[in-house]
């Protein structure tokens, strides 16, 4: 687990569930907002509307609800949309988990993470279980997500259909006519050409037998977890300017053929580090000869097994650098 | 042995050191202050003023030098700035033709009232590198000259044509609220108010190639430039307290009025019609290029076929931004591994599968 550093006691908030304190597997930080900025960085106003997109898309599951994106100082593309989802839904007491790729170390996600710290002061986390809010790009976390969590995808295009027709005006007809016989042939040509859905990730899917809506590009093994998920999930894109939402136990199908059902990524060989399978791997060169490991894309997951003693060949090989120094 | 790239934190920061020490350069040579930056880069500080939709002239120099001397860095730094910024109210529509006029010129009328400025441009000089600039020069002072008769009024040359109803009028209506992209999600269609305010801040690089493509044929609108104008013009402002216009200040605008091909129909008898561009600051490229797609962009309004990207609303507008676009190109630098090693999967599995038919066929045989 990651320790921060702890700048500004004085401005410590009392946040979260009684009892996270004495857990030191848990890693809780405070830092004293920017001055300057408003909590979480935008204006009560601005996030008075972002909230009204969120409750309007909270009430038309994988429904894309327009909303006036603003322009953010990260660039847009690098997370604009699930920023302002996440600023508008935080508050001091909320405990933040941002990843990108599954990874909480990944540069991006520790980027956003140091803006949360600066502008919110709010307390961090790398442990999904800890984390009232988790901000992601591209992947859902292997630990099932609990009630009362809000999960924040990062999109970066919104309109499942905008490959197949480009065009907004069109698109918004076609769902205001749950009219998707366009998504259904090109899943079938697919299949026709390549013998595969050729969608890997940014898989399409259903939800609560409505909006055919994007699941923003995680890869579709992690289609599965959004299906009755006990957690709230929100996703924004900015520079599209969409907010969307599935609320918690909702129903969501990944589009599929009778005589072609839906089937996840499954991996030969477990995690090369904490033994796990059934997991998401992120494979990993390791010579120019072929060599390769893989090892679980959700570092939080894989850390937590193997401080668990879990242990895979590759961690007993080599001089292991995951039992890291704390900074 | 690799685990994940871990030291992200530690990383960022010290790309952020070498950024700031790569940015002073020499430390040999005297460091560039934002002033100088203002006073003699004035056309990238306006540029940096237009795109980011903000007119401060000092805050635009201090971008240019963070950014170092990168436009759309600095258009993003000024942007992120500006949209932090309370919004006090709307200011009222501004008079171009009170505009204190520094440079106009017409290519429809060999004199008009007013006559031809030349100002300060580029046009005729001949383009050879001057040496004697590396050294510093001595500029002479510029000659003054009073101006023309009528206190120097400089009707707009679209208005000597409506005057006689050969161009279509202006139809908007000053009263009514005006569009903001940048507090309302643009949706299309979309009206002229927000397709213009979209054009006035897209990208300089963009609206040139698409005002050229329509001059190549793909959307032909046979433009003659009524006039480009620069010069300074007041803001007013009406604080709701006060029920009058207050001045706020000046700023410099570059209008240009592009004259286009006619259009009549049963009711209107054959009228020129209008291509309008507007932009902070001194720029005639962008402001002609400007009128050029708006006019381009009227297709549908005014009953002509759509055949060139420069007629395509839908098109125009969502790529006209390039702070958005810049954004989403370079993001393609950031972390997919995630999705890379879904596409492998499949790859992997899909040649499998051709092997293992190839090996079954050769048994068979």
């Amino acid at each position: 687990m990651t320790t921060h550093a702890n700048p500004s006691p004085s401005s410590v908030i009392p946040r979260g569930p009684k009892g996270r304190e004495g857990d030191p597997s848990v890693t809780l930080m405070q830092a004293s907002p920017a001055s300057g900025y408003n909590f979480a960085y935008l204006d009560e106003q601005t996030k008075r509307m972002i909230r009204r997109a969120i409750l309007k898309a909270i009430a038309i599951p994988g429904y894309q609800v327009p909303f006036a994106s603003r322009e953010m100082p990260m660039p847009y593309g690098w997370g604009t949309g699930g920023v302002q989802v996440t600023a508008a839904v935080l508050g001091p007491a909320d405990v933040l988990k941002v990843i990108d790729q599954g990874s909480d170390d990944t540069t991006n996600a520790v980027s956003i993470r140091k803006f949360f710290q600066n502008t919110a002061g709010v307390a961090t986390t790398t442990a999904t279980r800890e984390a009232s809010v988790i901000q992601t790009r591209h992947r859902i976390p292997e630990e099932t997500l609990h009630a009362g969590q809000i999960l924040v995808y990062q999109v970066p295009i919104p309109e499942p259909l905008r490959f197949l027709e480009p065009r907004e005006t069109e698109t918004r007809k076609l769902h205001a006519l749950a009219e998707y016989g366009l998504m259904h042939v090109k899943l079938y040509e697919d299949i026709a050409k390549h013998g595969h859905i050729a969608k890997t990730y940014a898989y399409p899917v259903e939800v609560a037998g409505r909006y055919i809506m994007d699941p923003s590009p995680t890869p579709k093994f992690d289609n599965p977890k959004m299906h009755m998920s006990a957690a709230l999930q929100l996703f924004g894109a900015g520079r599209e300017k969409r907010i969307y939402a599935i609320p918690p136990h909702t129903q969501v199908r990944s589009l599929d053929f009778e005589d072609h059902p839906f089937r996840i990524q499954s991996f030969k060989e477990p995690c090369a580090l904490c033994a796990a399978s059934g997991v998401y791997l992120d494979e990993v060169v390791l010579d120019d000869r072929g060599g390769r490991m893989f090892v679980c894309s959700d570092t939080d997951f894989c850390e937590t097994r193997r401080a668990e003693g879990h242990r895979e060949a590759m961690l007993g090989a080599v001089p292991f650098a995951g039992e890291r120094v704390d900074a | 042995m690799y685990v994940a790239v871990k030291g992200g934190e530690a990383a960022i920061d010290n790309a952020h050191t070498l950024l700031a020490h790569d940015r002073r350069g020499d430390p040999s040579v005297a460091e560039i202050a934002p002033d100088q930056i203002a006073e003699q880069l004035t056309l990238a500080v306006d540029r940096v003023m237009a795109e980011g939709s903000l007119y401060d002239r000092d805050l635009a120099a201090l971008a240019i030098k963070q950014a170092r001397g990168d436009l759309i860095e600095a258009i993003f730094l000024v942007r992120a700035f500006r949209t932090t910024l309370a919004r006090f109210g709307y200011a009222e529509p501004v008079d171009t033709g009170a505009m204190h006029v520094r440079r106009r010129v017409s290519a429809t009328y060999k004199d008009l009232p007013g006559g031809q400025v030349l100002g300060p441009t580029f046009d005729y000089t001949h383009r050879l590198i001057d040496f004697a600039l590396a050294a510093g020069v001595e500029i002479a002072p510029p000659n003054e000259a009073e101006p023309d008769g009528d206190q120097g009024r400089m009707p707009r040359v679209t208005d000597i044509l409506s005057s006689e109803d050969l161009i279509e009028r202006d139809t908007a209506d000053d009263t009514a609220p005006v569009g903001d992209l940048t507090r309302d999600p643009l949706s299309f269609p979309a009206d002229r108010d927000l397709r213009l305010q979209a054009l006035s801040r897209g990208d300089e690089g963009f609206l040139l190639a698409l005002g050229y493509s329509t001059q190549r044929g793909y959307g032909r609108n046979h433009p003659f430039v009524g006039e480009v104008r620069l010069g300074e013009c007041e803001v007013d402002f009406v604080p709701e307290e006060l029920g009058f216009a207050v001045p706020l200040g000046t700023v410099t605008l570059t209008e240009c009025q592009m004259v286009n091909q006619f259009k009549g129909s049963s009711e209107i008898p054959p009228q020129f019609t209008r291509g309008y561009g507007l932009v902070f600051g001194q720029s005639e490229r962008k402001a002609m290029s400007m009128s050029l797609v708006d006019r381009a962009l009227r297709a549908g309004e005014l009953d002509e076929e759509r055949k060139g990207p420069a007629q395509d609303e839908e098109f125009v507008l969502s790529h006209a931004d390039n702070v958005q676009a810049t954004g989403f190109v370079e993001h393609l630098k950031l972390p997919h591994y995630v999705d890379f090693q879904a596409e492998l999967h499949l790859v992997r599995r899909m040649r499998e599968e051709i092997a293992e038919r190839a090996e079954n066929k050769a048994a068979a045989e």
